[in-house]
């Protein structure tokens, strides 16, 4: 990310032959290839298999992947902890399906419009409580949630707590209900690849340097330059945006909006628990957790011994990684071989 | 007029015991700038425990809560050295998942138990009425208990070494342990104090309504309001925040509908920690 500029102004700095800097240009994109082969992988897997009950649990594992990583953009890039994340994806969910149940939009505006909602929340919100740092940051993230989500409950042209439900017909609109799904797969899986290149690319550039810079101590980075209430508030906005377009995605595909599924606290803790697991900070990260996680819970949601107390199994494996792996796997693995360093980003 | 003469004493009466759920959870934060996100379930904890004393042994629940308070604070004492002391001085994101994990374990476990199904603890004292206000015994009791334990409680800060020792950690603990206060065990006494108040006020919650083994999530996102309202890491602030919520509670039904009051809770909790960060009591920075 060196401009020209740069070099001129150091002016002992010496030419770089195109020759190198292709070299060093490749160097930039090898953390790309591994998450990105994963994520096709992920996406092509369904047609290979041919199952849909496959293409479902790709789904979820795919949206948490998505979600953990426009989080990531915030809590591991920035290092500011948003407990409340989902009110993003309720609050676009719900922007969203207004927009095609009441007033009869298609899949692609509404998807956007629920983007543009969240990130516009996140926007207003970002000037206000990102000054508040640490614990009290965290607990403004819950609050705001927890305000949205009584708001809508009592919001008459959302429905209230009744929430709201798509008229079958809508899908026929896509090909019916079968191809619908079908359709919202690969939505997904294209947000995710679109997800995946942001991340990556914020945090190889010099924007994401300056979040790095905040991330380990705020007022030295604002020393060096670094404009940390605009930088922080561009990378809220970041990670806001894109659980705003899955909302819409997520509910379109569910059929049905309620308030309380659709700002479930826990699943805003769930997507920081998949952060943690596979590594905070890394691009990588982000995706291991996803897989790990759902795989995890599936797992446990179905076995004989553990499915009655999943939740507490849940809980002993989060406070393991918490006390002894706090870097997460692609943390570990990168303090543990730095030899990897360059492909796991 | 009478219906909010009513209204307005019921929230008091309610608002003392919100403060004492809320003063555990602001002592651990005072103490050791530690969210603890386990307080729900220990607050459900609190409720089970005299549940399960007054059903199968019969004791009576004010008696039980004797029980209860030990439990709380031995619990609290085990949870600080698992899950806690090695992530102290972590960043918050270490602190805030440790204690979530050791909610999600005593959810977990409280669910495979008990299943999710209401409980209540049929114990009643009568009611008196005032005015024409009628309020039920337990209430009384229940707010006057609060006041007893949080008028102990400053005593205790204030009056006794370990108290002391608490509020110096609270201050400084490098300054502290200089001085020869042994901060670990001040840090895990400081964390099952705050477990045994949480588990004390899910005690007395449960002579009061019925109850599930989630219903302390309810009162946790309560706690978090009043404990900003009174100003985090002030416990005595705490029941004063309590009171205002329990006031608000009370008052807000009578002119819109009862719905809206998280709305304006958490719209004010957003409010003031973007304000007055400190609490409206204005509690030391420390």
């Amino acid at each position: 990310m060196n401009s020209p500029q740069d070099s001129s102004v150091v002016g002992s700095a010496p030419k770089v032959s195109w020759r190198e800097a292709l070299s060093q240009n490749a160097g930039a994109y090898v953390g790309l290839i591994l998450p990105l082969i994963i994520i096709a992988l992920l996406t092509i897997w369904p047609t290979v298999t041919g199952k849909d009950i496959t293409r479902e649990s790709i789904f979820t594992i795919m949206l948490s992947i998505a979600l953990a990583s426009s989080l990531n953009i915030l809590l591991g890039y920035t290092g500011y902890v948003s407990f409340g994340h989902v009110v993003f994806f309720g609050l676009g969910g719900y922007v969203g399906f207004y927009l095609m149940a009441v007033q009869g939009w298609s899949l692609w505006p509404a998807m956007a419009m629920g983007g543009l909602a969240a990130g516009l929340l996140a926007f207003l919100l970002g000037k206000a409580i990102l000054r508040l740092r640490g614990g009290y940051f965290a607990l403004a993230t819950i609050g705001v949630n927890e305000a949205m989500r009584a708001f809508i409950n009592n919001f008459e042209p959302f429905g209230g707590p009744v929430g709201m439900t798509l008229n079958f017909q809508v899908y026929r609109d896509y090909g019916g209900a079968a191809q619908a799904l079908r359709m919202t797969f690969y939505i997904l899986a294209a947000i995710t690849f679109i997800v995946i290149l942001v991340s990556y690319f914020v945090r190889m550039s010099k924007f994401g340097l300056g979040l790095l810079a905040i991330r380990e101590d705020e007022d030295a980075a604002e020393v060096m330059g670094v404009v940390a209430p605009s930088a922080k508030t561009w990378a809220y906005v970041l990670s806001a945006i894109f659980p705003g377009i899955l909302g819409v995605l997520f509910f379109f595909k569910n059929g049905s909006i309620e308030p309380v599924p659709a700002f479930r606290l826990n699943f805003s803790i769930e997507m920081i628990v998949m952060v943690m697991l596979g590594g905070q900070g890394t691009v990588l990260g982000p995706i291991l957790g996803g897989i790990g996680y759902q795989s995890l819970r599936g797992y446990l949601l179905t076995s004989p011994l553990f499915k009655n107390i999943q939740l507490a199994v849940a809980g002993v494996l989060l406070l393991v990684i918490v006390l002894f792996v706090p870097a997460g796997v692609v943390g570990w693995l990168r303090n543990r071989f730095p030899v990897l360093r360059r492909i796991l980003q | 007029m009478d219906f909010l003469f009513t209204s307005i004493l019921d929230g008091l009466m309610l608002g003392f015991v919100y403060g004492l759920a809320a003063m555990g959870l602001t002592l651990i934060w005072g103490v050791m700038n530690v969210i603890n996100l386990s307080h729900g379930p220990i607050i459900s904890l609190g409720m089970f425990g005299v549940y399960l004393l007054f059903t199968f042994l019969g004791m009576n629940p004010y008696i039980a809560l004797i029980f209860v308070a030990l439990f709380g604070l031995l619990l609290g004492i085990v949870i600080y050295f698992v899950a806690v002391n090695r992530v102290i001085d972590a960043p918050h994101l270490s602190t805030l998942l440790a204690t979530f994990a050791v909610a999600m374990i005593i959810t977990g476990l409280g669910t495979a138990v008990f299943t999710a199904s209401p409980r209540n603890v049929d114990y009643s004292l009568g009611s008196v009425t005032i005015g024409n206000a009628t309020i039920p015994v337990t209430r009384i009791v229940a707010a006057v208990l609060s006041v007893l334990i949080t008028a102990g409680l400053y005593l205790y800060l204030h009056r006794t070494r370990s108290g002391r020792y608490i509020r110096a950690v609270a201050n400084n603990r490098s300054a502290a342990e200089l001085m020869g206060v042994p901060s670990v065990r001040i840090l895990a006494l400081s964390f099952g104090i705050g477990t045994m108040l949480a588990a004390l006020a899910g005690g007395l919650i449960s002579t009061l309504f019925p109850f599930t083994i989630l219903a302390g999530g309810t009162y946790e996102l309560k706690s978090f309001v009043i404990g900003v309202l009174g100003g985090l890491g002030n416990p005595i602030g705490a029941l004063f925040g309590g009171l205002i919520l329990g006031v608000l509670e009370g008052i807000i039904p009578t002119f819109m509908p009862a719905t809206w009051v998280p709305v304006l809770e958490f719209g004010l909790f957003v409010l003031i920690l973007l304000v007055r960060p400190q609490g409206l009591f204005g509690a030391k920075k420390s």
